[in-house]
């Protein structure tokens, strides 16, 4: 009986523990609304295209915290046709929108990376618009072990 | 308070070349989405945007959410046409705002 009871208080620490990392219950994840609706925003509604953009990311994230980031899209990067701007979402986190990198002719490159949190085992969505008007989009899933808090 | 960004440029680059940036900012990037030890919220503390400009001319932004972990990395790349200075500057949502400049020699 005691070792029972031990055990609760270890079961209610433990779920303290994970609410500290994740915040209220009601807010880890985002609607699968919202996703679209962010998605929407940024395509205008407009048909994607597939198959230009590479995305650089781990099959496995053991610490959602931190995922390291990596984004190619294949473009000329000229005065007349580069990419404007590149969003990142991620549809388990708590706010969907993670990122929007802004482009220029002077990137030379249409090439970023930086480091993610992703709350769970989830499909990373990235979209890229470009100055001709085309929307590109590609996505990759990441397993994710421990999620990363927030998001 | 924060420390030093640090910035990794190409000392010296040929015209024409596109050159790869890197840069890291110590920062929480706070989520406003975590409790602290007596329950409470810890209200939201990130760096919403990072701009870099060359001789003036803005180059690259992001704009960044919760979803950026802590110790915002940012990696991309710059055209070089002439010797000049990029300005990097982090905005976080106190309203404080951190800049660095690093210069390139081009040929």
């Amino acid at each position: 009986m005691s070792d029972r009871s031990r055990r609760d208080i270890l079961a209610i620490g433990a779920g303290t523990a994970a609410l500290a990392l994740f915040g209220t219950p009601g807010s880890v994840s985002a609607t699968p609304e919202e996703a679209a609706a962010a998605l929407a925003e940024f395509t205008g509604g407009k048909p994607t295209v597939k198959g230009k953009i590479a995305i650089d990311l781990p099959e496995i994230a053991e610490n959602g915290n931190t995922v390291p980031l990596g984004i190619k899209v294949d473009s000329p990067m000229t005065a007349d046709d580069h990419v404007t701007d590149i969003l990142v979402l991620a549809a388990a986190n708590p706010r969907v929108d993670l990122a929007v990198f802004h482009l220029s002719p002077m990137s030379g490159r249409a090439e970023v990376a930086t480091r993610i949190r992703l709350a769970a085992t989830e499909d990373v969505t990235v979209l890229a618009k470009t100055s001709k008007g085309v929307v590109l989009q590609e996505q990759k899933p990441v397993k994710v072990t421990i999620g990363g808090c927030g998001g | 308070m924060v420390d030093r960004p640090r910035i990794r440029v190409p000392a010296e680059a040929k015209k024409g070349e596109v050159v790869e940036i890197k840069t890291l900012i110590s920062h929480p990037m706070e989520t406003g989405l975590r409790k602290d030890a007596d329950g409470k919220l810890i209200p939201k503390k990130i760096i919403n945007k990072f701009t870099c400009a060359f001789n003036g001319k803005p180059v690259f932004s992001v704009d960044l959410g919760q979803g950026i972990a802590a110790n915002p990395y940012l990696q991309f790349t710059a055209r070089v046409e002439e010797s000049g200075t990029f300005r990097f500057s982090w905005f976080d949502d106190d309203g404080t705002v951190i800049t660095a400049d690093e210069e390139i020699k081009v040929t």
